[in-house]
C-alpha cells in the first residue's frame, strides 16, 4: 500500500500533496504541508495527532469548506479518480452530503435550533435525492430508527434542544448518512460527549457506515477508538503525515519516533485510558516550524541530518514513516 | 403559554402603573395648576374653592386613584392651553403621528433588513462598503440637521416636495388620513425619511452583525457540509436565526420612532402629538403632557408585549420549555 500510484484499484478518495495555507500580514502560514493519503471504498482511516496538527483543516479542505482566508495552495483531491478540489462551488456543494458526509465534534451546536430534526433531515434528503416531501419524511423516520432513536415517528417533530447530547449526535449521524454518501468525514465525533456514551456512538458510526457501505475518515484523539475501529491510521504532526499504515502495524510496531511516543503508554487490552499521551515539549507553531524534520526538537533519536533536510514518507514494513531513520537507499535513489 | 402571557401582561400593567404615577406627579410638582388657571391675581377663597373643585384638597392617594381611573377611560382632564378636553386634542393629533411613524417604521425595516442581510452575506463587496459608510453618516448626523438638509434640497432648491405640514387630509370617522391624497402622500416623504434614518441605520448594523455571528456558527457550517443550497443556508437557516434577537430590538425601535417623532414633527411642523407635546411644554400644559407620557408608554408596553409573543413564536426553545412545564414535552 505504500505506493498508491501502483495500486490496481482506484481508491475512493485520493489526496495528493495537499497544501493548505493562510495568507497573513507576516507571510503565509502553511497549516497542511504536502499531505497525501487515500481511502478505499468501505475503509476506515483513522487520523490522529496533537491539537493543531492540521487534521480538521485536511477534512475541511476535502469537502471544500475551508474558511477564508484559508485556502488550498497546492495538491489535488480526487474522488473516484475525478478531481474535486478545483470544481466550481455549486458542483462541490452537490458532492457534499451526497458523496461525502460530515460529522463534526459538537452535536450540541451542529443542529439549527430553530428547526425540528425532521425538517433538517427532509431538507437534506430532498436537496440531494429526487423524493417527495412525504417520501423524504418516511426516509427520515427510517434513518432515525436506524441510528437508534426510540419513538422516531414522534421524535422527528422535536427540536434539537429536546434531545440529549448523545441523541443529538445520533441525529447528526443520520443527517450525514441521509443521502447515502460513500465517504463520511467524522471530525472528533465523540470528543464533546459524555465518556459513557462515546463508545456507543463510535460503534453506531462504524456499524452504520459498514451497512451503508460508506468509508470513514475518522479524526480522533483516542487511540483506543482507532485500534478498535480503523483499518489504517495516519499520524499527523505539524501539518504533515508522520506515519501512515495498517492499524496493527502502527500500533504494534510504530516506526516514527513521534508515533512511538504516542503509543508508548497505551496499556495492552485496555480501552478506557488511551488518549494521546503527552510527549515532552510541544508541537511548534506554524510560523516556527524548524527546518529539517519538524519533530527534531522533541525527538529522542535526532541526528545531524534531521536538522537540515526534511524527510519524506519512506516505506517501512507495511507502513510508511517520514523519518530519516527509515530512509532506504532504494527510496533515496528513486528520488534522486 | 398562558402562564407566559399572564406573566408578561402583569409586567406591562406594573410598568403602566409606574408611568401613570410619574405623569400624575407632574401635576403636583411641575407648576401650580391654580396659578396657571387663575393667573397671578387671586384671593385665598377663590383658591380654596377651585382646589376643592379640582379635588386638590383630597389626600394624595385619593387623587392618584381618581387620576388613574380617569386615565384608563382616556380622560386626562382639560387642556390648560387650549381649554378643550385633552382626549379630543389628542384624538386630533394621534393619526398624524401614527401615520408618520408607521411609514418610517416600515421604511426602516423594509430597507434596513435587506441591507443588513446583504452586507452580512457579501461583506467585502464595494456596495456593502458604500452602505456601511452611508449608514455611519446616518447615525452620526443629528435628526434635525438631516431634516433641514432635506428641506433645503428637496423643498427649497428643487421645489419638489412640501417643506412643512401634512398636505390635504381626508377624514375617516374621527381619523384624519394623509394616505388618500397626492399632497398628503407627498408631504409624508421628507418627514418619514428623516424619522426612519436613524432606526434604519441601527437595524442595518444590528442585522449585519447578527448575520455575521450566525454565519460563523457550527450549525451553519454543518448546513453547508450537508450540501444545502446557498439560498437555504442563507435565507432559511442564517436569516431565521438572525431574526430572533433582531425582533426584540426592532420592536423597541418602533416604539422609539414614535417618541423620536417629536424632533421630526418640530422640524417639519407636522401636526402630530410630538409637536403638540413641545407646544404643551412651553405652555406648561400639564394635562396634555401627562396624557402624552402615558400614551407613549402605553405604545411602548404594547409593542413590548407583542415582541415577547413574537419571540415566543419564533424561538422553539422558549416555546417547548414552557410547554414542558405545562405537562407535555
Ligand atoms: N484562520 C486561521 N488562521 C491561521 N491559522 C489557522 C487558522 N485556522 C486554523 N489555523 C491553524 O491551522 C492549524 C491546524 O488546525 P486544525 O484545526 O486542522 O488542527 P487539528 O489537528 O484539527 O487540531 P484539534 O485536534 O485541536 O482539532 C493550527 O495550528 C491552527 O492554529
Ligand atoms: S527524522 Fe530525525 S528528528 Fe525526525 S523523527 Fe526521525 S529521527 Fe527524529
Ligand atoms: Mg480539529
Amino acid at each position: 500500500m505504500s505506493a498508491p500510484a501502483t495500486r490496481a484499484n482506484r481508491p475512493l478518495l485520493d489526496v495528493r500533496n495537499l497544501h493548505v495555507e493562510f495568507p497573513t500580514r507576516r507571510g503565509r502560514l502553511v497549516a497542511v504541508d504536502d499531505v497525501s493519503f487515500h481511502i478505499d471504498a468501505g475503509e476506515v482511516l483513522g487520523v490522529v495527532g496533537e491539537s493543531g496538527a492540521g487534521k480538521s483543516l485536511t477534512g475541511a479542505a476535502i469537502i471544500g469548506l475551508l474558511e477564508p482566508p484559508g485556502r488550498i495552495a497546492g495538491g489535488e483531491v480526487l474522488l473516484d479518480g475525478k478531481r474535486i478540489d478545483n470544481l466550481p462551488a455549486e458542483q462541490l456543494r452537490r458532492i457534499r452530503g451526497r458523496q461525502i458526509g460530515a460529522v463534526f465534534q459538537d452535536p450540541l451546536t451542529s443542529l439549527d435550533p430553530l428547526f425540528t430534526v425532521g425538517q433538517q433531515l427532509t431538507e437534506t434528503i430532498t436537496t440531494h435525492l429526487d423524493l417527495s416531501e412525504s417520501e423524504a419524511r418516511n426516509r427520515a423516520i427510517e434513518l432515525l430508527r436506524e441510528v437508534g432513536i426510540p419513538g422516531a415517528e414522534r421524535r422527528i417533530d422535536h427540536y434539537p434542544h429536546q434531545f440529549s447530547g448523545g441523541m443529538r449526535q445520533r441525529v447528526v449521524i443520520a443527517l450525514a448518512l441521509c443521502a447515502q454518501p460513500r465517504l463520511i468525514i467524522a471530525d472528533e465525533p465523540t470528543t464533546a460527549l459524555d465518556v459513557s456514551i462515546q463508545a456507543q456512538i463510535i460503534t453506531l458510526l462504524k456499524r452504520l457506515c459498514r451497512d451503508h457501505g460508506a468509508a470513514v475518515m475518522l479524526v480522533t484523539h483516542d487511540m483506543g477508538v482507532i485500534a478498535e475501529t480503523a483499518d489504517r491510521v495516519a499520524v499527523m504532526y505539524a501539518g504533515r503525515i508522520a506515519e501512515i499504515g495498517p492499524v496493527a502495524d502502527v500500533i504494534q510496531r510504530p516506526r516514527h519516533p513521534y508515533t512511538v511516543g504516542l503509543m508508548g503508554s497505551i496499556p495492552k487490552l485496555d480501552r478506557a485510558v488511551p488518549r494521546l499521551v503527552q510527549i515532552e515539549g510541544s508541537m511548534p507553531r506554524l510560523n516556527a516550524i524548524p527546518t529539517g524534520c519538524a519533530f527534531n526538537p522533541r525527538c529522542p533519536k535526532v541526528f545531524e541530518r534531521c536538522r537540515i533536510e526534511r524527510p519524506e514518507l519512506f516505506p517501512v514494513g507495511g507502513s510508511a514513516a517520514a523519518c530519516w531513520l527509515h530512509a532506504t537507499t532504494l527510496a533515496e535513489a528513486a528520488r534522486g | 403559554m398562558i402562564a407566559y402571557i399572564v406573566q408578561r401582561f402583569l409586567q406591562s400593567v406594573l410598568v403602566m402603573a409606574a408611568v401613570g404615577f410619574v405623569a400624575f406627579s407632574l401635576f403636583a410638582y411641575v407648576g401650580d395648576p391654580i396659578t396657571i388657571m387663575l393667573g397671578q391675581d387671586y384671593n385665598e377663597t377663590e383658591r380654596a374653592r377651585l382646589a376643592a373643585q379640582l379635588g386638590l384638597d383630597r389626600p394624595f392617594y385619593v387623587q392618584f386613584f381618581k387620576f388613574a381611573v380617569n386615565a384608563m377611560q382616556g380622560d386626562f382632564g382639560i387642556s390648560y392651553r387650549l381649554a378643550r378636553p385633552v382626549s379630543a386634542v389628542i384624538r386630533e393629533r394621534l393619526p398624524a403621528t401614527l401615520e408618520l411613524s408607521l411609514v418610517a417604521a416600515i421604511l426602516a425595516l423594509a430597507v434596513g433588513l435587506p441591507m443588513g442581510v446583504y452586507t452580512g452575506l457579501r461583506r467585502d463587496s464595494w456596495l456593502s462598503r458604500v452602505f456601511l459608510t452611508v449608514s455611519l453618516i446616518g447615525v452620526s448626523l443629528p435628526t434635525f440637521l438631516i431634516g433641514i438638509l432635506l428641506i433645503l434640497v428637496f423643498a427649497v432648491i428643487l421645489g419638489w416636495l412640501p417643506s412643512f405640514g401634512r398636505g390635504q387630509t381626508v377624514m375617516l370617522g374621527w381619523w384624519s388620513t394623509g394616505f388618500l391624497t397626492a399632497s398628503g402622500l407627498k408631504a409624508l416623504i421628507l418627514p418619514s425619511i428623516t424619522l426612519c434614518l436613524f432606526q434604519l441605520t441601527l437595524i442595518l448594523r444590528l442585522v449585519r452583525s447578527e448575520m455575521l455571528e450566525v454565519l460563523r456558527t457550527d450549525y451553519i457550517k454543518f448546513a453547508r457540509a450537508r450540501g444545502l443550497r446557498d439560498r437555504a443556508v442563507h435565507f432559511r437557516h442564517a436569516l431565521r436565526n438572525t431574526l430572533v434577537p433582531v425582533i426584540t430590538i426592532a420592536g423597541l425601535q418602533l416604539g422609539a420612532i414614535i417618541a423620536f417623532a417629536i424632533i421630526t414633527e418640530t422640524v417639519f411642523q407636522w401636526p402630530g402629538m410630538g409637536l403638540l407635546f413641545i407646544q404643551s411644554v412651553s405652555a406648561t400644559d400639564i394635562p396634555v403632557m401627562a396624557a402624552y407620557l402615558c400614551l407613549i408608554s402605553f405604545v411602548f408596553v404594547v409593542i413590548n408585549f407583542i415582541v415577547d409573543l413574537l419571540y415566543y413564536v419564533v424561538d422553539p426553545r422558549l416555546r417547548i420549555d414552557r410547554g414542558a412545564v405545562g405537562g407535555h414535552g
